[in-house]
């Protein structure tokens, strides 16, 4: 057995209990923890495919940022995990079954299923030949799929308002700071020097 | 390169600019206090966008590599759509702002959902059309529930959250199905994979949930749960907005998907639209006449209406395509019409959405319940107005390729649906005594509701042109 292929089946089994243990493990940090291995594990299955640019910014990205993300959210919150998943075991024999039924028709289907001919022709070169990952990936991003990316960038913002029209509260009834306010005042009025003579009081 | 698609792209990019600049406006001014002049300049950017796109436009543009479409069929829809989202904002000012609800994001959060809207008709491709839509749903998601302190007003939103969330599941399984196998994402690429009536069982399966994915947003019968509790649940302008703009978009992308992708595949999903359009109109007629609630009666009415239109694409043909964009222009100007009334209704200034309330109304203002009759009229497909010929035409469409059983069916569901319209003229005219309700007080609500039951009466003389319009941009998609 070569290396790559070990590596491959470390990663992909690794992977694979990760994901498990993230579903059934009873407390919800320790299904973020198993998450999370399953995430490194996934960018270690992008290396071995070649696309390193990929790899570390599944670890940036989702193991840095949103994993932990998550694991702020499962420990700040006090939700009832116990609670939802007692209510999703009532519905598990109608989701089993519902899920069984359509496996079978997906692997009848998939006997007789065959891809055009002009489908491998047009599937394009995954990585093109002397290029890094890297600029690969901008030229694709910033070039050809400019159109989508800006849009992406739209959809985001329009998130960002959402999330603020249906949250933000304007409170009239606390004291706020008023950065320009402070800094507008008049030392000469706002303060008053007095001498104080040793031994006396202010009175 | 860049700059002739920029070109291409430009009514998109400057109704995006202005949205960010409006936003930007808004947060370093008053804040809600510019809502009503944003309101209003966003609804006029609208009108000078579609002017411009209506009468400065020409050609088959293509841009992106095929991702984006500027033919006479993406201008069509883009016209309609700008126009219907101008007039629903204009309509929706002075009922916001009266119950605190013009913020200053609504006007931003609309625009951003029409530059959605205007790059779904224009997808030619499988991503732009994922991206339009979102770009289009998450905006709308948002002003669903823009009532927040209403109970209603955020299960409205929560709940087309959640729904619209499953249906871009289907459909981007669906497309990455279809993507699966015919190696590419463009629509010209997969027509070719699609070829002409042998298509591969992956592709059909990706059809197939590309159309549940789509039927989800037009709210066509089986996906049309969502559609009564969140017409009831938004606020009322909102409501008319989701009644209007976004359903001819949605119906728009639906058409081009068809014809541009799977073109060549007519007969694998005629049967799929054929069933979706009788179910709709069978259950938008039978459902609606329980309802009290004008909006929930309206959301039915909206399920019928997607169901005939429907039929347009059933016939699979350069005249089905054009008899559905006139249907859907009809339907629109029908819709804001009727909406217009419905804002109008308030009692003591809280809205009124009980038809019961409607007891007497036209002796007390002859001349709105004059012009609701000509709409609720014309809503049924009753001759000699607007609606009958607009139903005349997707029956010509339907006719034309031996499709008689379904013009059967529609004619049916179209009498079993007349009831509960003809049953709001008779609360209008023959009721018991009731209270009363407000005399109107908007003259923008009063301008739209004539203006569009005008529109109903001397459209049948010549449709004022669209139909020219119509033809053309039919052709450009069919081919």
């Amino acid at each position: 057995m070569t290396m790559i292929t070990f590596s491959f089946y470390l990663f992909a089994i690794s992977a694979l209990t990760g994901g498990l243990f993230t579903v059934i493990s009873r407390s919800p940090v320790h299904s973020v923890l198993w998450l999370i291995l399953t995430f490194l594990s996934a960018a270690g299955l992008f290396v071995l495919l070649g696309a390193e640019f990929v790899a570390m910014l599944l670890v940036i990205v989702y193991v840095g940022a949103v994993a932990v993300l998550f694991l702020f959210v499962v420990m700040m919150l006090d939700v009832d995990f116990a609670g939802l998943k007692a209510e999703m075991a009532r519905y598990m024999p109608l989701a089993l079954l519902i899920g069984l039924v359509l496996l079978m028709q997906l692997s009848l289907a998939f006997g007789v299923w065959q891809t055009s001919d002009t489908a491998m022709a047009a599937r394009e070169a995954v990585t093109p030949i002397g290029v890094t990952n890297t600029a690969a990936l901008g030229l694709l991003l910033y070039d050809k799929y400019f159109l989508l990316f800006q849009l992406s960038g739209l959809i985001l913002l329009v998130a960002m308002i959402g999330a603020i029209v249906l949250t933000l509260r304007h409170r009239r009834d606390i004291k706020r700071q008023d950065v320009l306010a402070q800094m507008w005042r008049d030392p000469a009025k706002a303060m008053e020097l007095k001498d104080v003579k040793p031994g006396q009081g202010l009175l | 390169m860049i700059e002739a698609d920029l070109t291409i792209i430009l009514p998109e990019i400057l109704l995006s600019l202005f949205a960010m600049l409006a936003l930007l406006f808004g947060v370093y001014t008053s804040k809600d206090k510019m809502a009503p002049l944003l309101t209003w300049a966003t609804a006029g950017v609208f009108v000078l966008l579609a002017a411009w796109i209506g009468l400065n436009g020409g050609g088959d543009n293509v841009a992106f590599g095929g991702m984006f479409h500027d033919d006479a069929f993406s201008r069509f829809s883009k016209v309609t759509i700008l126009l219907a989202a101008a007039a629903v904002l204009v309509m929706s000012q002075d009922y916001m702002e009266r119950r605190g609800l013009l913020r200053f994001e609504y006007p931003v959060l609309v625009a951003l959902s029409t530059v959605g809207m205007m790059m779904m008709v224009s997808a030619g491709d499988l991503m732009a059309l994922y991206m339009g839509l979102e770009l289009q749903s998450l905006a709308l998601y948002v002003i669903a529930s823009l009532r927040r302190d209403s109970l209603k007003s955020t299960e409205a939103g929560l709940k087309y959250f959640i729904l619209g969330a499953l249906s871009s599941g289907l459909l981007l399984y669906g497309a990455s199905l279809v993507y699966g196998y015919a190696g590419t994402t463009l629509f010209s690429g997969i027509i070719i994979a699609a070829g002409d009536g042998q298509m591969s069982l992956g592709l059909l399966f990706g059809l197939v949930f590309v159309i549940s994915g789509l039927a989800f947003k037009i709210s066509a019968v089986p996906f049309h749960m969502w559609t009564p509790d969140v017409y009831e649940g938004s606020p009322t302008p909102v409501t008319a907005f989701f009644a209007t703009a976004p359903k001819m978009a949605a119906m728009a992308l639906f058409a081009r998907v068809l014809h541009d992708a799977f073109g060549g595949a007519t007969a694998d999903w005629q049967q799929i639209l054929a069933l979706l359009s009788v179910l709709s109109m069978f259950l938008g007629a039978i459902a609606a006449i329980g309802q009290r609630n004008i909006k929930r009666l309206m959301a039915f009415s909206s399920i019928a209406h997607m169901g005939y239109a429907l039929i347009g694409l059933v016939a699979g043909t350069a005249f089905g395509v054009q008899a559905m964009l006139v249907y859907m222009a009809v339907y629109l100007t029908m819709n804001i019409g009727t909406f217009a009334f419905i804002l109008s209704l308030e009692k003591d200034g809280t809205p009124v959405t009980d038809i019961a309330a409607l007891n007497m109304y036209a002796k007390r203002e002859p001349g709105k319940a004059l012009a609701m009759l000509v709409l609720l009229f014309s809503l049924a497909g009753v001759p000699p107005f607007l609606g009958f010929f607009a139903k005349l035409g997707v029956w010509q469409a339907a006719l034309d390729v031996g499709m008689v059983w379904l013009v059967i069916a529609s004619a049916v569901a179209s009498a079993i649906g007349a009831f509960y319209y003809l049953r709001i003229v008779y609360f209008m005219y023959f009721g018991d005594e009731g209270e009363e309700l407000d005399r109107g007080r908007s003259p923008v609500l009063w301008v739209f509701l004539m203006g569009s039951a005008a529109v109903m009466l001397f459209g049948v003389i010549n449709l004022f042109g669209i139909e020219g319009a119509a033809a053309a941009a039919a052709a450009t998609l069919v081919n």
